[in-house]
């Protein structure tokens, strides 16, 4: 275990007859640590003896100001720990408030929540091919799926205004109700993205040094990177199903046929092929969600939780004072504790939210897949080439806003 | 004793059938059960959990500052089993000081650094208790409630 070390590791002075090692800084600023990640290694000639990752970089303190703020304005700040995977934390907190409350979305709000999280992880995972492939020196991979992106994002501001920053997903239900005719948009993506994912495809798994770079580089047993805290799609592509979706169903996931995309090579190319079988999967749980979206209200009929309509607020009393209520005393949670758990696209999302029954959350702790994954780095890349961490970092696909928070 | 919501679990009761002092109260609310643990039997319970019971992975530790209640700090681990779909949830009490998980769970290392640095409980027997998201010349332990939001630099509450 490279935490042993306890000291920092600086210019040592090698015994007699030992091989010189050296120490490396690799980031904050390296390109493929995709954000502000800092990397000590000691080198032996090419290898990699020891790692030590530093993060805490984009450590914002969002744990504390969330006890700052009223219930409903943490939802804007649950955006901001995993920017590629917003709408996935927006939907943690929600079913998390939700289940404190004892409150019951309706049925097309669920729907369009999951039809959400999934576009969010085809979202995740298209930054997380684009920017693997070009660590790798695939560029063409970068412009290809940063052209479909825009589509996704084209659709999520068209959800909520918002092309990254959605806040969309409120305890309670949605927002705003979907704009009219916002299946269009959806469904000309679904009609066209699987010929851009054989694309993808087409242009890497021929590729010879795709194949060499990826294929047996970072093997980890199962049991470590279980016993590490290694989530999402590593684990699966070590060959054990661990998906939230499957395993403790939320926001009607129980009514949607899909497979959970398993491996067992446990290499990077296994990861490659785990998240784009992913992707096809979660076109399949777009589309049933287009295809079987219940009618009805996308908000819960809460009066004390859900501001009420503006129009309504116009012509009844009672729902002006509600709305003045929940805008300026905040929305009254129950005394108690849950850890809910989504599947985001980079693996386990839990946000474990206490409540001691005031206007404000007493604490809000979100265990982020990033921090979990990032943790089993050292144990991925020892003894290890250099060229080879760069491929690694790229299948654990972590956010440093996610991780540092 | 266990409370009689308790009795009819599995899980606490065979933890209870083993170590009857240990389990100080719990619940089992919105579907997620809740055990409070004794801090000097922490270790022996993840034990218990990891070995006997499949629980093969913990998913978190974090803590919760009750301040200014005594013992302020709850300490609290989430753990998973996947072979059998579980989950449970242990707190334990806390003033200042904890044994360390990294025995049990290899994954509590950076989770327990974290509260480390943001609450500024000590876990003994930790191999590498550092700062791990503030800067390592960082006074204070910002996670605490008796920390302002704002830290004590830009604090407009009392003028001086």
């Amino acid at each position: 275990m490279s935490e042993t070390i306890t000291e920092p590791l600086l210019h040592q002075e090698p015994e007699a007859g030992a091989t010189r090692r050296m120490t490396l800084n690799m980031g904050p600023q390296h390109p493929s640590t995709h954000g502000v990640l800092r990397v000590v290694l000691e080198l032996d000639g090419e290898f990699i003896e020891k790692a030590r990752p530093e993060i805490g970089y984009l450590h914002t303190g969002i744990e504390k100001q969330c006890e700052a703020l009223n219930w409903q304005q943490v939802i804007t700040l649950t955006d901001r720990v995993d920017y590629l995977a917003n709408l996935s934390n927006n939907l943690c907190y929600s079913l998390a408030v939700e289940k404190l409350l004892g409150l019951e979305v309706p049925p097309k709000a669920q729907f369009l929540r999951v039809l959400l999280a999934e576009l969010t992880r085809i979202n995740s995972h298209l930054v997380w091919l684009g920017t693997h492939a070009l660590d790798l020196g695939a560029m063409t991979m970068f412009f290809l799926t940063f052209r479909e992106r825009e589509d996704l994002l084209r659709i999520f501001e068209m959800f909520s205004g918002q092309r990254l920053m959605t806040s969309y997903i409120r305890p309670g239900g949605l927002a705003l109700d979907p704009p009219r005719g916002w299946q269009k948009p959806v469904r000309a993506f679904l009609d066209d993205f699987p010929s851009k994912i054989d694309e993808y495809e087409s242009l890497l798994n021929a590729n010879p040094i795709w194949l060499q770079r990826t294929q047996g580089i970072g093997i980890l047993p199962v049991e470590e990177m279980l016993e590490i805290g290694i989530t999402g799609p590593l684990i699966r592509a070590a060959g054990i199903p661990l998906d939230a979706r499957k395993m403790t169903p939320y926001s009607s996931y129980e009514k949607f046929d899909f497979k959970v995309p398993t491996e067992t090579g446990n290499d990077v190319f296994a990861r490659y092929t785990v998240r784009m079988a992913e992707m096809r999967e979660s076109l399949k749980i777009v589309r049933q969600a287009l295809e079987g979206m219940p009618e009805g209200p996308t908000r819960a009929e809460a009066h004390r939780v859900v501001l009420p309509e503006r129009e309504k607020m116009k012509t009844q009393m009672e729902a002006l004072i509600y709305h003045f209520k929940i805008v300026t005393e905040g929305i009254a949670v129950p005394e108690g504790e849950v850890f809910q758990v989504v599947e985001s696209p980079r693996g386990e999302l839990g946000y474990y939210v206490v409540s001691d029954g005031s206007g404000k959350p007493l604490r809000v702790h979100m265990r982020t897949p990033s921090f979990g994954n990032l943790q089993g780095l050292p144990n991925l890349v020892e003894k290890r080439q250099i060229s080879d961490s760069i491929a690694i970092m790229g299948s654990l696909d972590f956010v440093l806003g996610d991780c540092d928070r | 004793m266990l409370a009689e919501q308790l009795q009819e679990n599995e899980l606490a009761a065979a933890l209870a059938a083993i170590y009857p002092a240990a389990i100080t109260g719990g619940a089992m609310a919105h579907g997620e059960l809740t055990l409070h643990i004794e801090p000097d039997d922490i270790l022996a319970v993840l034990e218990f959990f990891k070995q006997q019971q499949q629980f093969e992975r913990l998913s978190t530790v974090t803590a919760v500052d009750r301040y200014p209640l005594e013992p302020r700090f709850e300490i609290v681990y989430h753990l998973q089993s996947v072979a059998r779909n579980l989950r449970v949830r242990l707190k334990a009490s806390v003033t200042a000081e904890i044994a360390s998980a990294t025995a049990v769970y290899a994954a509590a290392n950076w989770y327990e650094r974290e509260v480390f640095d943001l609450f500024g409980v000590v876990f003994s027997g930790h191999p590498n208790p550092k700062r791990i998201m503030m800067p390592d010349d960082w006074e204070g332990h910002p996670l605490r409630r008796d920390f302002p939001t704002h830290g004590f630099k830009y604090s407009y509450g009392e003028q001086q």
